[in-house]
């Protein structure tokens, strides 16, 4: 390959284009699959066409009927996650990077074991919790618990971050006379905008994917549960509909596609900051 | 995570990438110092609060409820009496305990062999960089920040036995029909979507250590002479032992506590049961008439929490080597 001319090894490197398109095809085509039966009419499902032929908007309209007030519970919790988690692990992840914490090597162990615990171990406690305080099948309760796949992850991702920031700022702050407090708002929270951008974007889109929870603690909420559940309603029915049930699916990607759009820039950021900070 | 499993990914990222935590080497002036002890307690003392009351005591209940004889009349009571080891008995000779830890077994060696197979040969690919690559790895990432649930709804109708594409195109060679999801191919079905859904995550990490690896010894070794196979299992194998250890490591935690991708196209029937579905259907288990069984549930639930300290403790201690 070193001794290619300059034409041969563009020609190889178009063959590469092409093979890790198809690559990126096959590994993407179950989510093709979902849209193309979602716009299928009901009768032409079954035949399995690989292009929707019999072409058709009604399983969308059907979705936009039964499941707004879910869209609407999924999106109160999703924030109510985000507002929870960050109010939480950005502070600690402050006092885990830059000041002293007695026992900071068992909390840090604590927090790898809370990423690891399994949601039906936290589902079946959190059941018995809720039932005791009278919370089962609220808002609130859903994002508590929802919070807890959050958080840990939000307090090491800060607290990486944040052992990045210069020590000589901290000092100049202090010694400016500015408390902990004001150093923790006025220098690192600003500093630290693409991490808590990044938190916030997967605190949302676990709270948005979860089921676990949703399953457990909220059975029976009626139209206040996430959509989830009411992608669920339509599996539990009887005659599955396969159309609004791919609609609905479609739909609820939809949070995940503009965030992967709009926000990709902040989760590279994110994700290479520990690495560029000196 | 997600889950998939799969939270600590960018967190694993974070703290790889992440410099050294640098203790607050200067000192911050005298006058402060006495306040300073316990401006760190202040900040940490909110998630320390949450983490003993939204994590520690849930699981004290699940260990608990695991010691007590909990059923339906007593749940509601709550004057469930002391079982002692009973119950932990009862499970552990239960006769679907030993079938159920095979399929934990098989599932969970099986995903986690295949996406990292994979995900690694798809990372490699992707360091070459070609036209369009960044856009390509970027698109791959979709399957592991969709909604599980939706992910699972697909596969089971890409697996329908009468009209799945699955089915259609096995077809077309000849293949007769496979009934997916039934009793004895339902472990293969959750296992094929499911390491679909873990490439992802194997592909990001994996990728992110072929970076940490200098381009100089490449050079140097084609250099010398050696092909690429060589390259791979001389320089590029070796070098990502840690990061693989973490990644099969972390792997192995997702998939052990998965339980949405199995539930939604099964619901756990024949050879798809594993633990994680296993204590998710004793407990919550669809239909009102169906007996629960919460404390059955909740020895199961101990035994998986058990396994997470496990791992957090050998996570630590790969860390720690990875440091030395």
């Amino acid at each position: 390959m070193h001794t290619s001319t300059p034409t041969t090894r563009t020609a190889s490197a178009w063959v590469k284009t092409g093979i890790g398109l198809v690559l990126t095809a096959l590994m993407l085509f179950p989510l093709y699959w979902m849209v193309n039966v979602s716009l299928t009419q009901r009768d032409a499902i079954r035949s399995g066409g690989l292009f929707p032929k019999a072409f058709t908007l009604d399983h969308y309209q059907v979705v936009l009927q039964d499941q707004l007030p879910y869209l609407g519970t999924s999106l109160v919790i999703g924030i109510g996650t985000v507002a929870l988690t960050l109010l939480v692990s950005a502070p600690a992840g402050y006092a885990m990077s830059s000041l002293f914490v007695p026992g900071r090597r068992v909390l840090n162990f604590c927090l790898i074991v809370a990423q690891m615990v399994p949601g039906v171990v936290m589902a079946l406690g959190f059941y018995t919790v809720y039932t005791d305080l009278g919370i089962l099948d609220t808002i609130p309760g859903l994002i508590v618990a929802d919070s807890t796949i959050a958080i840990p992850f939000g307090v090491m991702l800060f607290s990486a971050f944040m052992a990045g920031i210069p020590r000589d700022l901290l000092h100049a702050a202090a010694i400016d006379g500015a408390s902990h407090w004001k150093t923790f708002t006025q220098v690192v929270l600003p500093i630290s905008r693409n991490s808590a951008v990044t938190v916030s974007l997967f605190a949302f889109l676990w709270a948005w994917s979860d089921f676990i929870f949703a399953s457990t603690l909220n059975r029976e909420g009626g139209s206040l549960r996430p959509i989830t559940m009411g992608l669920y309603d339509y599996i539990g029915s009887q005659n599955q509909e396969w159309g609004p049930l791919m609609a609905t699916a479609v739909v609820a990607s939809i949070p995940t596609a503009i965030l992967l759009v709009v926000a990709q820039r902040y989760v590279a950021a994110g994700v290479t900051a520990g690495a560029v900070k000196d | 995570m997600r889950t998939v499993t799969r939270n600590p990914a960018v967190s694993t990222l974070e703290r790889r990438t992440a410099p050294e935590t640098v203790p607050a080497s200067a000192p911050p002036p005298r006058r402060r110092h006495h306040l300073s002890r316990w401006a760190g307690v202040a900040f940490v003392a909110p998630l320390v609060t949450y983490l003993v009351v939204f994590y520690a005591y849930p699981l004290a209940e699940n260990v608990s409820m695991s010691l007590h004889r909990f059923t339906r009349a007593t749940y509601v009571t709550g004057e469930a009496p002391f079982a002692g080891t009973d119950i932990y008995r009862e499970v552990l000779t239960a006769p679907q305990f030993w079938p159920i830890m095979q399929q934990t077994a098989i599932f969970v060696v099986g995903s986690l062999v295949f996406q990292y197979v994979i995900g690694l040969a798809l990372a490699t690919y992707f360091h070459r960089h070609f036209p369009l690559s960044v856009l390509l790895r970027g698109l791959f990432l979709v399957p592991w920040l969709l909604p599980i649930i939706v992910s699972a709804t697909t596969w089971q109708w890409m697996m329908d036995a009468d009209s799945g594409i699955v089915n259609q195109f096995l077809g077309a060679f000849g293949i007769d029909p496979v009934w997916w999801l039934s009793a004895d191919n339902s472990l293969w079905a959750v296992m094929i979507a499911n390491i679909w859904l873990g490439i992802p995550f194997n592909l990001v990490i994996l990728y992110s250590g072929l970076q940490n690896i200098s381009a100089e010894l490449y050079e140097a070794a084609a250099l010398d002479g050696a092909g690429p196979w060589r390259r791979f299992w001389s320089i590029t194998f070796p070098l990502l032992r840690p990061v693989s250890a973490i990644t099969l490591l972390l792997g192995f935690v997702y998939t052990l506590k998965v339980v949405d991708i199995i539930w939604i196209m099964t619901a756990g029937a024949g050879s798809s049961q594993t633990l994680a579905t296993w204590a998710y259907g004793m407990a919550f288990g669809k239909g009102t008439s169906a007996v629960i069984e919460y404390s059955q549930a909740s020895v199961v639930g101990t035994i998986l929490l058990l396994v997470a300290l496990l791992m957090g403790l050998v996570y630590l201690a790969v860390q720690r080597k990875e440091e030395a």
